[in-house]
């Protein structure tokens, strides 16, 4: 059986799976409260010990997590509920437990996804404790076992010995989690969102975390084809980290331009500016998150990345919001969103909040080398639009006296009309193919539906001529054509791109070695 | 002797008073011998700053005006101090990454 996530942290691994819920050891309760008291002020302090004692071996990164965990354990007011109940006439296991439930719902039921995230390292603290007070000892995984379940904990990601390979699998999880972070820092490979559990008899498991996919009690030709690909990923790896450094130049020495993707100012901490060509897509829907950001906020974050590119270009995508990136306050409810108001449809019927991601743009401008596009545009007279919003809301700034300064305007080549007929756009700075959603209107393959996965393939004849007329075109007209969806990083179809007449490709930051090895290798 | 004295910082952070950064602004906290408390209103409710539980349970993201208030010893020492840990977004930079 084989089940679709997505991936957290790129690598491959075979071995048992390993459950991560099993249930707990039952606490034996004690004669008097004064016995539990005691009893649960030894499970805190045994928890805080060997957290003590894991910081000594962690990276900075894992000892920030501990250092958080055992601030937290210490503090009386995370245990003071507990020891109210057990004088109360509770159990310490039941006090314990009933407390940190309380928080963790806290946790849970806010509004902000970096506190909510928070929740797992409570559930954490709280399962430290349990395992202190219960003190089970079949909880050790198998070497090499995939780890399996709904959520890991950090702490269990750290005490686990990953030098004989294994793996990650989750049900629920997050690429945005501490362990995912941890996971891609350790490469240890994991795969979140696999929704259904894995636990239905499967004793051997293929873990695919470059693709996001599990297979359970694999055929002998499963395990073939799974030992190619994570044989060809760990010598493409081992190579890629050489071509790293150096600008991305193709066999016969023709020279590709590779700028980074980025969702969030802060994934530019992570990257040697030295290794790439800018950034050729930075999207702005994190900003868009619960609530509607401010103009302030916004300019925070674009001219964090501007500053950080120094004279590199930063290509910043207006929100793209709607499709399957809903947006509360923003977006509308439809029956078929990929096809309703997404993208610059939506902000050019929400003007209050479109002028304000433009003013925020326009300020940021004269902080680095800044180019704005709009997404989903299918005819000029919406770019005309957006483009004289621009220019509406330049007037304005320039009559305040506020520093500005007029990116040049770009536009995503996502829908099929504006790859068919570009000679609408031959007045627009420069195009940036989003190929996958010119994928899937070509294809007319949903993204998000596995069950019409196989015909989403950049690869497919349709999808390469019209991405070789753009770039014919743009070519003929002197206006750059780069391309910032998934293809630009898959080493698969990287050469097929480069055949079809791109030279400029944007790609995730992890990928950006391998996409340069694969370029290396392509004969154009 | 009794001070007390109230200041107001804006939080620049990324993400805002979370885990690490607060593990720093508590043991900051507790090496005065001031009472110190936080708000995100100048009204309340009020945090006592020197607790890690409490202080993540005020979930201040980024972009908030943070209310400090201290009483006692160093109470104005103490408010410096927040305030300009605050403002050096926590002494933290590089290490979050997240996949694009």
């Amino acid at each position: 059986m084989r089940i679709e996530g997505v991936p957290a942290s790129a690598g491959y691994a075979e071995g048992p799976l390993f459950e991560l819920d099993r249930p707990a050891g039952v606490y034996a309760s004690k004669a008097s409260s004064a016995e539990e008291t005691l009893s649960l002020e030894a499970a805190i302090g045994k928890a805080v010990s060997r957290l003590v004692a894991m910081v000594g071996t962690a990276d900075s990164d894992a000892a920030g997590i501990l250092e958080f965990h055992i601030a937290m354990l210490e503090d009386d007011a995370l245990s003071r509920p507990a020891f109210a109940s057990i004088a109360s006439g509770k159990t310490a296991d039941a006090a314990w437990r009933q407390a940190l439930d309380a928080e963790i719902a806290g946790y849970d039921a806010s509004d902000q996804d970096y506190f909510r995230a928070r929740a797992a390292d409570l559930r954490d603290i709280r399962d430290q404790v349990l395992r202190a007070l219960t003190e089970d000892g079949d909880s050790t995984a198998p070497a090499g076992a995939i780890l399996c379940g709904e959520d890991i904990a950090p702490t269990r990601f750290l005490e686990t010995d990953w030098s004989h390979g294994g793996g990650i699998a989750l049900k629920a999880g997050s690429t945005a989690s501490h362990v995912a972070m941890l996971a891609r820092s350790r490469g240890v490979p994991m795969v979140v969102g696999l929704r259904e559990p894995l636990t239905a008899g499967a004793v051997m498991a293929l873990l695919d975390a470059e693709h996001g996919t599990i297979v359970l009690t694999p055929s002998p030709t499963e395990i073939g084809s799974f030992r190619q690909a994570s044989s060809s990923f760990a010598a493409r790896q081992g190579k890629a980290q050489t071509f790293l450094a150096r600008p991305a130049a193709t066999k016969r020495g023709t020279a590709v331009r590779v700028q980074v993707n980025i969702a969030d100012p802060r994934d530019v901490d992570a990257i040697d500016i030295a290794t790439c060509d800018g950034v050729g897509l930075m999207r702005t829907e994190f900003l868009f998150g619960k609530t509607l950001p401010d103009e302030e906020t916004q300019y925070r974050a674009y001219r964090k990345v501007l500053e950080w590119a120094g004279e590199k270009p930063v290509t910043i995508r207006t929100v793209d919001a709607g499709g399957d990136k809903p947006v509360p306050g923003f977006t509308v409810e439809e029956g078929n969103p990929f096809l309703g108001l997404r993208g610059i449809r939506l902000s050019l019927a929400r003007l209050d909040i479109f002028r304000v991601q433009i003013r925020a743009l326009l300020r940021a401008a004269p902080h680095g080398n800044l180019k704005v596009m709009f997404p989903m545009i299918a005819t000029s007279e919406e770019y005309e639009r957006a483009a004289a919003l621009f220019a509406e809301e330049r007037a304005a700034l320039a009559a305040r006296g506020v520093a500005h300064k007029m990116p040049p305007l770009g536009i995503m080549v996502e829908v099929p009309s504006v790859a068919i007929a570009p000679e609408a756009f031959a007045g627009v700075a420069f195009f940036s193919i989003g190929s996958n959603d010119l994928t899937q209107y070509v294809m007319a393959a949903a993204r998000d539906n596995a069950a019409v996965a196989h015909l989403n393939s950049v690869r497919h004849p349709a999808v390469l001529r019209l991405i070789g007329a753009v770039a014919a075109f743009g070519q003929e007209n002197g206006i750059p054509v780069s391309l910032c969806g998934d293809a630009g990083g898959d080493p698969a179809s990287i050469p097929s791109l480069l055949e079809a007449g791109l030279r400029d490709l944007s790609v995730a930051p992890a990928q950006l070695a391998m996409a340069k090895a694969a370029i290396a290798d392509v004969p154009v | 002797m009794s001070a007390t004295a109230e200041a107001t910082v804006l939080i620049t952070h990324d993400v805002g008073l979370h885990a690490r950064p607060s593990v720093k602004f508590t043991k900051l906290a507790k090496s005065f011998a001031a009472d110190v408390e936080i708000a995100l209103a100048a009204n309340g409710p009020w945090f006592d700053a020197k607790s890690i539980v409490k202080v993540m349970a005020a979930k201040a993201p980024k972009g908030t005006v943070l209310h400090i208030r201290a009483k006692g010893d160093g109470a104005d020492d103490a408010i410096r101090a927040l305030i300009e840990l605050v403002q050096r977004d926590f002494d933290e930079d590089a290490g979050h990454v997240r996949s694009a």
